[in-house]
């Protein structure tokens, strides 16, 4: 709303006001028609114009031209949104991040795998459950290391309306809905442990990828270090989402065994390469750790061979392998064991330069990108080609059975970039963008046919500070990129900011990618809170989220009316059976009904709350002190907390969120009668 | 039914026939019309009332059918609960309840006149050029009571004196800047009610020359 508002235009100097427009508008009928035309009036005279103030201050505060330019490219007046929307991973903080582009504002952190109090996540209510989810063998995991983002995507473009998101360090996917920016669901892959290839999705979100990275004995079981190259195992998994229930399903998804190479990135094929996935990996060479027992260090033992192996999988193909029975069910999960796969044309491997990073597929679907972080070049694969070899049939196979493709007949082209690169992105024009992580810098760099005829060959590099991970393009991993900025997530800042002790800020910077342009850098943005690796930037009026939830007694867990919503001030109730004391109660500006809650200790509380405002940000807080209960209820919002009252005592609870004048009055007492 | 009486008017170009169907219906028509719009603004808002604050960038809005409310009841209720203000829906809940049977009486006066050319039967439609006299001057009251009965007892009620938000125009309680205006129901309604004079004023002149 705010954005169609009437602003007076950018001026700096003096201002000058007309009287015409309120003469010209005297006749008008009512008070609204006034307003409006004298706006409209208004606008048309005053024409914007950088006055003599402007020059002063690029003068006091020494802006070069460049930096005129850049602020002008990302200041985004008061009251005006963002173009683009950036959701980041924060690593081992567990969350995700959403800036605004090209402000680099941060809008909001969305609570993904650990408790966050001011969104109420994870402090009784149904965001404990959604936790709960993801505990591991019933043991409370209350983070996690989130990596790669994964907005849902139809026919391989983003269609704004969930995202995905990885934890690393313990196996999880986490769903978030993003009609309200929320997390829904936590599923922890019963077959492995530690993972990385994730989230990626299938063009229309059919499956969400994940894959194990460092590997472990299928479900996680124990097995000596010595037994690695029998009893270890590599995991590819295809997590089945019911979009209309805005859920995974854990049921009808499915996994590929195979050998205990450690799997890195992952990406699905679009276009012609529609059913298929690529997954990249490291180790090849089944190197155990054992420095004490007189093994080398894993990071020597590990990049020995000069090459390891991307994997190719048909996953339409594994689709019918399941549909017709061919599967094993480990830990009560689907697993297509890799002789099978191997066997009926599901799994191919094809070798890559040592110790790759990225696997990214470009726009059309008809190439893969490999980037080998210890090699200077990126490895580019014909989809096509990798076909014909399968049609072909001469490969060899590794020592558990499975096809190795001819390196030679699947490659189209390998292009030097620089050292140490890693991801790549897309723009609109037919460029790719790789990090250079030893380089510190972006290589952009053009795609062959059909994107451009002076394909495969490197345009210009961009120095970045420093240490760049992963980068992302507007919508860069789509059949159809924005183009126009990237962000650079970079490692280290070193000297970009104001000393703040040793841990410093990561560093995302905003790279301008325009068309016929250089490359820069046009503005800094520090990460105070978690390491985001991989991003995604999704155009802004992609995403429909709620202002407020659609119905008074919304459940945001089951995004249906809760069937225990009070929706009406006077119908809140207290119900007394036996040991449980259930409490219907309603949350509005500015009282919290019922007020007075009396229970005796150890009694079951079953308290069920809901805000029944209608008006946008009217969110309250529900914060019991003491037992550790903390909601957010926005408007419309129904929680239901559970919970024994087991310490007797007289709690104060009141509404956490500054919602109103009477705010602090804003409270009531929940009393706990000795027993 | 009388039989009527064809006038012709004194310097028509008209065609003769043409003249003969008008003449015929002139006095009937308008009343028609006050009856079909006075029934199709039942449908429509009669009021509007904007209520407009910084942190509402686009106003708060309640509507006033003859019916119902509508738009944003139940904000603006959480706010005047502030002041003591009783909820909207608490006024003129008997002008509401009756409304539709009231329009449709109205509605059937204006058709009687119409269809029964006596020079009395005109009179019955005065009640209808009188409705939004009465739709104003009743909004009016309720509008002076909601000002005028604070609970004492609310939480801002020391800050507020009693006041009568304005029917028409702008007007100021709180942060908040009022500004009403006439809905297209109420429009239609005076439509009608200037509909129904013209009617009466030709059928009062009319029946002099039937006789």
């Amino acid at each position: 709303m705010a954005e169609n508002r009437e602003r007076p235009p950018f001026q700096i100097g003096q201002q000058k006001v007309s009287r015409r427009g309120l003469l010209g508008a005297a006749a008008g009928l009512s008070a609204g028609a006034l307003l409006a035309s004298c706006s409209v009036l208004q606008r048309k005279e005053e024409t914007p114009k950088l006055g003599a103030t402007a020059e002063e201050i690029i003068k006091q505060r020494q802006l070069t031209p460049e930096d005129v330019t850049a602020a002008l490219m990302t200041y985004v007046p008061s009251g005006k949104y963002d173009e683009f929307l950036m959701f980041s991973s924060t690593g081992h903080g567990g969350q995700v991040l959403v800036h605004g582009l090209p402000s680099m504002r941060l809008l909001k952190v969305i609570a993904v795998f650990s408790p966050e109090p001011w969104q109420g996540y994870g402090y009784g209510g149904y965001t404990s459950e959604v936790l709960e989810g993801g505990y591991f063998k019933g043991k409370p995991i209350l983070w996690g290391d989130t990596h790669h983002p994964a907005l849902s995507e139809t026919n391989g473009e983003y269609d704004g309306e969930f995202l995905f998101i990885n934890d690393k360090a313990n196996g999880r996917i986490a769903v978030i809905d993003l009609r309200d920016f929320e997390t829904k669901q936590i599923v922890k892959n019963p077959l492995l442990v530690n993972e990385h290839g994730g989230c990626f999705v299938t063009p229309n979100t059919e499956y969400v990828l994940e894959a194990d990275q460092y590997s472990v004995p299928l479900g996680g079981v124990y097995a000596p270090i010595t037994e690695y190259k029998e009893k270890y195992r590599g995991v590819l998994t295809f997590w089945k989402f019911d979009r209309q229930k805005g859920r995974i399903v854990p049921e009808e998804s499915f996994a590929i065994e195979t050998p205990p190479y450690w799997h890195d990135l992952a990406d699905a094929g679009k276009g012609p390469s529609h059913g298929w996935a690529f997954w990249n990996s490291f180790n090849t060479e089944l190197a155990i750790p054992g420095i004490a027992e007189g093994r080398p260090a894993l990071e020597i033992a590990t990049t020995q061979r000069d090459m390891d192996y991307l994997h190719v999988v048909n996953w339409k193909k594994a689709e019918e392998l399941i549909a017709a029975g061919k599967y094993e069910t480990i830990n009560g999960f689907k697993v297509i064991r890799m002789d099978v796969a191997a066997k009926e044309g599901v799994l191919f491997l094809i070798p890559e330069p040592k110790s790759p990073h990225g696997v990214d597929v470009t726009p059309g679907g008809d190439y893969i990108i490999v980037a080998g972080k210890l090699d200077p070049h990126v490895t580019v694969y014909s989809f096509a080609k990798i076909q014909q070899a399968i049609q072909a049939g001469n490969w060899d196979t590794d020592e558990y059975g499975i096809p190795v493709l001819p390196f030679d007949q699947c490659v189209e082209v390998q292009v030097e970039l620089g050292l140490g690169p890693l991801h790549t992105q897309f723009d609109d024009q037919g460029y790719a963008y790789t990090s250079l992580f030893l380089d510190s810098a972006v290589a952009k760099w053009s795609l062959g046919k059909p994107y451009r005829e002076d394909g495969w060959k490197l345009v210009e590099k961009l120095p970045v500070q420093y240490n760049i991970g992963h980068l992302a393009a507007a919508e860069g991993d789509t059949a159809k990129p924005a183009g126009r900025f990237l962000v650079a997530h970079n490692k280290w800042s070193v000297d970009r900011y104001a000393s703040l002790g040793p841990l410093l800020p990561q560093n995302a910077q905003l790279i301008s990618i325009a068309p016929n342009q250089p490359m820069r850098v046009l503005y800094d943005s520090p990460i105070g809170i978690g390491e985001p690796h991989y991003a995604q930037i999704i155009k802004r009026e992609r995403i429909k989220a709620w202002d407020i939830y659609p119905e008074v007694g919304w459940n945001p867990h089951t995004q249906s009316v809760d069937p225990n919503a009070v929706i009406k001030v006077g119908d809140e109730r207290i119900e007394r059976r036996g040991k449980t004391v259930e409490i219907w109660g309603v949350l509005l500006r500015s009282q919290i009904r019922p007020d007075l809650i009396e229970v005796e200790q150890g009694d079951e509380v079953i308290w069920h709350l809901t805000n029944i405002e209608r008006a946008k940000d009217a969110t309250h807080g529900f914060a019991l002190g003491g037992y550790n209960i903390n909601l957010s209820l926005e408007p419309g919002e129904t929680q239901t907390i559970r919970f024994v009252a087991d310490i007797p005592g007289t709690f104060p609870f009141y509404c956490t969120e500054f919602c109103s004048a009477l705010h602090l009055e804003m409270v009531g007492y929940f009393l706990v009668k000795p027993t | 039914m009388a039989t009527p009486v064809v006038r012709t008017p004194a310097r028509s170009r008209i065609p003769r026939p043409l003249a003969a169907v008008l003449a015929r219906i002139g006095d009937r028509v308008p009343f028609f019309l006050a009856a079909i719009m006075l029934g199709a603004s039942l449908a429509l808002p009669y009021w509007h009332m904007t209520l407009l604050a910084p942190q509402y960038p686009g106003g708060l809005r309640v509507v006033i059918y003859l019916t119902k409310l509508a738009g944003d009841v139940q904000e603006v209720n959480g706010l005047n609960h502030y002041i003591g203000m009783m909820k909207l829906e608490e006024a003129a809940t008997f002008e509401r309840a009756i409304a539709p049977y009231g329009v449709a009486a109205l509605a059937l006066l204006a058709l009687l006149a119409g269809l029964l050319r006596r020079r009395w039967t005109a009179l019955l439609a005065t009640l209808v050029v009188s409705f939004p006299i009465i739709f104003v001057a009743d909004l009016q009251y309720w509008l002076w009571y909601f000002g005028h009965n604070l609970d004492p007892h609310a939480a801002l009620s020391s800050a507020i004196k009693p006041f009568t938000p304005p029917v028409l125009g702008t007007g100021r309680v709180g942060q908040f800047v009022v500004e009403t205006r006439f809905g297209s129901g109420l429009y239609l309604a005076i439509l009608a009610a200037l509909s129904a004079l013209v009617g009466i004023t030709t059928r009062l002149r009319g029946s002099a020359e039937r006789g």
